[in-house]
C-alpha cells in the first residue's frame, strides 16, 4: 500500500438518545422516541431549515449528523467546495419501505403518495444533504451487513486520489423505527486522526464507549 | 496506471438469458413492452417487460442451479452463473462482488411466502448470492436510485485501481413489482403507450425488469470480443431536488466533464452516447441541456428504454453492456419510439439503427435524490 496521506478530520456519532462529536458528549435525551429526539436535535444545534420536517426518519437521522459535523466539526464550507459523500448502513431505506408497503397492500385502502415512495431509496438522505450545502459532488450509497471500514477506507481514499473529491463525508447511516445509529466522519488532507481501516474502525467503537 | 476492462457480460430480459438474444431484438427494433393487466401489480393496465417465470425456472434447471430462491435471485444467480463461468476466473481473494439494485427483494414485503423476513434485506439477499457461488470477499451492495448500475461500473473499477481486487463480477437487478409501480404510478410519471424518449409526443416512462451480469477486470488477457476500456467516470449530485432534475442538467454537466477530463478526451472525440432518456418530460428535457452545454449535440445518441424500459438499478448496466455490443458490430441503434425531437436544445437522436466505425461511447444516467453518473469506455478490438 502507498503512503497514505489523508487523515480525519472530524467525527460525530448520533445513537440511543445522544449526540456526540469528536468524542466528547455534546447532547443526551433520554426517554423519548426518534421523531421527538431528532427534533429536539434540530432545535438544540439552531437549525432553521424547514425542509428538514418533510423528511423521513432516515434523512432526518443523515442530514443532522452532517449538520452538527460541520457546525461543531468546525469544517468551514467555502463555495463549490467539492466535498464527496459515502454513506451506508444495513436495512436501506426499509423504515419508510414500510409505511409506502402499508398505503398500498389493501386495494380499498390504496393511497400511495409520492411524498413517501420519494424516500423508498436510502440516497435519498445524500441528496437533501447535498442540497443543503450546495455540495455538487459524487453520492455513493453502500449496504453491508455491519459497518464495513475496509471498504468505506478504500473507497475514499481513490476518490481523493483520483481527485474525484478534496473532503469525503464518509459513515454509517442506520434507522428502523426507533434503533438508530449515525457515525458520519470527515477525511480531509489534514487532520489529526489517520485515515486507515483500523483507525475508522477504533473511531466507530470509541465514539459509543464514551 | 493499468487499464481496467469490461468483459464478459450477460442480459437476462424478456428477450432470453444472454446478452445476444438482447442485442439482436434491439438490433431489429423489436421492444419488448407488452400490455398487461394484473391489478395485483397495479389498478389499470401498463405496458412493460417482464421475464417469464417458466421459462427462467428452465434456465435454473437446465444450468443445475438448485435451493429456494426468490424471483430476483433467480434471475441474478441465472445471469452471474453464465458470466462467471464463460470468464473463468477463480473466486480468490482477490475478486470482489458487486450487486446493484434499488429495492432487492422488496416483493417480499406484500408476500413472504417460504422466505424469512430476513429476505428483504438487502445485505441478506447479497450474502445469498456470495454463499451461492462462494465468493471469498464480503459482497458490496450499491443502492443508489437509478444511476446503481453505471455507478457500479465505476465503483469497480475504483477498488481495482486501488489494489483491493484484481477482478470484480457485479450483478445487477430489479423487479417489476406492485411497490414499484404504485410510486411511479403516484408521480404521474408513468406512459398510457410504449415510451417515447426525447419526442416531442413522449408522456412518460415505462418500468421493466432485468437481470445484468460483467466482469470488470484488470487483466488483459480475460477479454470478450465486445470488451471496453474504461477511461473515465464521474458522479455528481444537481443539489437541487430530490425528485425532480435540475433545470441546468447541472449535476450531469459535471459528471461529464468529471468523465472526459479523466479520460483526456474532448467531446468531439466521443462516437456515440447511450442516454439516460426515460421519456419523462422533464428528464430528457435536462439530458438535452446539459448536453448542449458541453456541445455535444451532433454526437449519434439513443435512449434504449423502448425495448426494456425502465429497468431501475440495472439500467446503467444493461446499457452499457448493449453499448459494448453496438461498438463491438459498428452499428448504432436506433431509439425505439422516438419521431420528432421534444426537447429545447439540438440533440442528435438515433432514429434508425445505422453501421458506423465506432471506438468510443459515454453511458450516463439520472436518478432520485439528484444523482448523476457518467461513464466513457473504449473498443478494444
Amino acid at each position: 500500500m502507498k503512503d497514505n496521506p489523508y487523515k480525519i478530520s472530524a467525527y460525530c456519532r448520533i445513537k440511543e438518545q445522544r449526540v456526540s462529536v469528536n468524542g466528547e458528549i455534546i447532547l443526551e435525551n433520554s426517554g423519548i422516541d426518534f421523531p421527538a429526539f431528532i427534533k429536539s436535535v434540530y432545535k438544540y444545534f439552531d437549525t432553521d431549515y424547514p425542509k428538514f420536517f418533510k423528511m423521513d426518519n432516515l434523512s432526518k437521522l443523515a442530514f443532522m449528523a452532517a449538520e452538527i459535523l460541520i457546525k461543531r466539526g468546525k469544517i468551514g464550507l467555502e463555495k463549490n467546495q467539492n466535498i464527496a459523500l459515502v454513506f451506508s448502513n444495513r436495512a436501506s431505506s426499509l423504515d419508510t419501505d414500510r409505511k409506502h408497503e402499508d398505503s398500498i397492500k389493501d386495494l380499498d385502502r390504496y393511497y400511495p403518495s409520492p411524498a413517501i415512495f420519494v424516500y423508498t431509496l436510502p440516497n435519498i438522505c445524500m441528496g437533501e444533504i447535498s442540497i443543503r450545502h450546495h455540495l455538487y459532488s459524487e453520492n455513493s450509497f453502500f449496504i453491508f451487513d455491519e459497518f464495513n471500514p475496509g471498504y468505506l477506507n478504500d473507497y475514499t481514499h481513490g476518490l481523493l486520489e483520483d481527485g474525484k473529491a478534496d473532503k469525503v463525508l464518509c459513515g454509517w447511516v442506520e434507522l428502523e423505527e426507533d434503533a438508530y445509529d449515525a457515525f458520519l466522519y470527515m477525511v480531509t488532507k489534514n487532520g489529526p486522526i489517520e485515515h486507515n481501516a483500523e483507525a475508522i474502525n477504533r473511531l466507530y467503537k470509541r465514539s459509543w464507549e464514551i | 496506471m493499468s487499464k481496467v476492462y469490461l468483459s464478459y457480460n450477460n442480459i437476462v430480459s424478456s428477450f432470453g438469458f444472454d446478452s445476444e438474444a438482447a442485442v439482436d431484438k434491439v438490433k431489429n427494433e423489436v421492444s419488448g413492452l407488452q400490455w398487461v393487466d394484473d391489478p395485483m401489480l397495479l389498478p389499470k393496465p401498463f405496458y412493460t417487460s417482464r421475464i417469464d417465470q417458466e421459462k427462467l425456472q428452465q434456465e435454473l434447471t437446465t444450468l443445475g442451479i438448485k435451493g429456494q430462491f426468490t424471483r430476483l435471485e433467480k434471475m441474478m444467480l441465472v445471469s452471474l452463473h453464465k458470466v462467471i463461468k464463460a470468464s473463468n476466473v477463480s473466486l480468490t481473494t482477490k475478486v470482489g462482488l458487486i450487486i446493484s439494485t434499488t429495492k432487492g427483494n422488496i416483493d417480499l414485503l406484500d408476500e413472504g411466502g417460504q422466505f424469512s423476513k430476513e429476505r428483504v434485506y438487502l445485505s441478506v439477499m447479497g450474502k445469498v448470492i456470495h454463499d451461492f457461488f462462494g465468493f471469498k470477499t464480503e459482497p458490496i451492495v450499491v443502492s443508489n436510485a437509478c444511476v446503481s448500475g453505471i455507478l457500479a461500473v465505476a465503483i469497480a473499477k475504483r477498488f481495482i485501481r486501488q489494489g483491493r481486487f484484481d477482478h470484480v463480477f457485479i450483478v445487477c437487478g430489479d423487479l417489476v413489482t406492485k411497490f414499484i409501480m404504485s410510486g411511479f404510478n403516484s408521480f404521474q410519471a408513468l406512459s398510457d403507450e410504449p415510451c417515447r424518449p426525447y419526442c416531442i409526443t413522449r408522456s412518460g416512462i415505462n418500468i421493466g425488469e432485468v437481470s445484468a451480469s460483467i466482469l470488470v477486470t484488470n487483466d488483459p488477457d480475460r477479454l470478450a470480443k465486445t470488451s471496453v476500456a474504461i477511461l473515465g467516470e464521474g458522479s455528481c449530485n444537481d443539489a437541487n431536488h430530490i425528485s425532480g432534475p435540475s433545470r441546468t442538467g447541472e449535476g450531469l454537466y459535471q459528471s461529464i466533464r468529471s468523465a472526459l477530463h479523466q479520460a483526456k478526451l474532448k467531446a468531439n472525440d466521443l462516437d456515440y452516447i447511450s442516454g439516460h432518456g426515460t421519456a419523462t418530460p422533464f428528464n430528457d428535457e435536462m439530458e438535452a441541456i446539459a448536453f448542449d452545454r458541453l456541445a455535444m449535440n451532433d454526437i449519434p445518441m439513443n435512449s434504449l428504454k423502448g425495448y426494456f424500459g425502465h429497468t431501475l438499478g440495472a439500467s446503467g448496466l444493461l446499457e452499457t453492456i448493449v453499448g459494448m455490443h453496438s461498438l463491438h458490430q459498428n452499428t448504432l441503434f436506433a431509439t425505439k419510439g422516438f419521431q420528432k425531437l421534444g426537447v429545447s436544445k439540438r440533440i442528435n437522436v438515433i432514429k434508425e439503427t445505422t453501421t458506423r466505425e465506432l471506438n468510443t461511447f459515454l453511458k450516463t444516467a439520472s436518478g432520485f435524490g439528484g444523482c448523476n453518473t457518467a461513464v466513457i469506455f473504449q473498443s478494444v478490438k
